[in-house]
């Protein structure tokens, strides 16, 4: 009794202690890492989907709010002078969330390009969402409103092969997209405007 | 006592050198090893682990029931691991976007709970400080020197921190290509324990 004891104390302790550990690093090294996803993920990924900008879309970034909702956006101006936006959203992959940037034309609602950001997928497998193209590049030119579920759940994304799990959190990444966009427009556009 | 202090630190380096003479850990070192970066970033990420791991388990060694000892060094080290992350995610997010998924595996290296099992669980603090160094500085420069075998044939160059190579093997040299790929792994720690043997037979 008293060795079962002891062993529940120990262990109860000994995680109640390493939560706390983590949760105080994480909370010291949010900032810095905020910081650098934005420098070498979504910095990348926005030069990407928008190769013509004219402007200077992470140093015009601002958070739009309605409804208590708070979504940083990248706004960009075309070579076309046709305005656009961009931002993250998630879905969650086989090796946890998964980050989808969405650059989506303002006026047709079109979606310009999507690429993926950050991601612990398996290596060689989920990874190749982010590494071939060929797979988000079926995003390109589908309008906000297009079912973006996976063809076997009656949508219109053909899944990877060999990685349904990570297509799965990508497609759930652009229909959460597709929510924020809804309800977050009207704020996006006054933001543009200004 | 400082006697017997230098020899477990210096006994990672050489005579239980841990992915040559122990031959454990070998996931992250067939794994990462295409780069001497690469090797060196893991090997200083699973020290940090060994070594703080290793102190804090010595110190616990006498309150932790032993019939769930396993449970509670795993906790430990998971935890070390994570910091480790956060850190690396924090100050050099290039290395842990090539380190990736290895990262949070260093949890399950067989060289740090193997050390907590076989060492910290048994000797005071200090020769367990010491014995995780020597093994993290062993694993590294082994880590080390895998990569740099494997980089300078398969691709002709060493690059240590980013940027231009250091070293460049002349433009005319082509690379066998094949020694970044997961084959070329296996032939050079193959070589490198055959190179380890013939150098430890008297």
């Amino acid at each position: 009794m008293r060795e079962m004891l002891s062993m529940i104390v120990v262990l109860t302790v000994l995680t109640a202690v390493s939560g706390g550990l983590l949760a105080a690093v994480e909370q010291t090294t949010r900032p810095q890492i905020e910081e650098q996803v934005l420098k070498f993920q979504k910095e990348p990924a926005i030069k990407e989907i928008f190769p013509d900008a004219t402007n200077n879309p992470i140093q015009e970034r601002a958070d739009v709010t309605a409804d208590g909702t708070t979504l940083q956006v990248f706004p960009a101006v075309l070579s076309n002078g046709k305005k656009a936006v961009a931002f993250e959203a998630k879905g969650t992959g086989f090796g946890g969330p998964v980050g989808l940037m969405v650059g989506i034309n303002i006026d047709t609602d079109e979606i310009i390009a999507v690429r993926v950001t950050t991601h612990s997928e398996t290596p060689g497998i989920g990874s190749r969402a982010k590494e071939d193209l060929s797979f988000v590049s079926q995003f390109a030119g589908k309008s906000m409103s297009a079912n973006f579920s996976l063809k076997k759940g009656g949508g219109d994304i053909d899944a990877m092969s060999g990685a349904t799990v990570t297509s799965g959190g990508v497609s759930q990444a652009a229909i959460a997209a597709q929510a924020l966009y809804k309800k977050l427009k009207p704020e996006i556009v006054k933001q543009i405007a200004n | 006592m400082a006697q017997s202090l230098v020899k477990e630190f210096t006994k990672g380096l050489w005579a239980e050198i841990p992915p040559f003479r122990l031959v454990l850990g070998l996931c992250p070192t067939l794994a990462v090893t295409k780069t001497v970066e690469n090797g060196i970033g893991m090997g200083v990420a699973t020290t940090f682990v060994l070594v703080f791991s290793n102190i804090l388990i010595s110190m616990l060694r006498n309150i932790i029931p032993s019939k769930v000892r396993i449970a509670c060094y795993i906790v430990i080290i998971a935890t070390f691991v994570t910091i480790v992350e956060f850190m690396m995610q924090a100050y050099t997010y290039e290395l842990f976007l090539k380190l990736g998924i290895f990262i949070p595996l260093i949890v399950v290296n067989c060289i740090v709970l193997g050390r907590a099992e076989a060492f910290a669980g048994k000797n005071t603090v200090i020769p367990s400080a010491a014995d995780g160094l020597g093994m993290g500085i062993g694993f590294t420069m082994s880590l080390a020197a895998l990569g740099a075998v494997r980089e300078l044939i398969g691709a002709g160059t060493l690059t240590v921190w980013g940027g231009s190579p250091i070293f460049e093997i002349g433009h005319g040299y082509i690379p066998f290509q094949f020694m970044v790929e997961a084959p070329g792994a296996f032939i050079g720690l193959g070589l490198m324990l055959c190179l380890m043997n013939l150098i430890g037979q008297k």
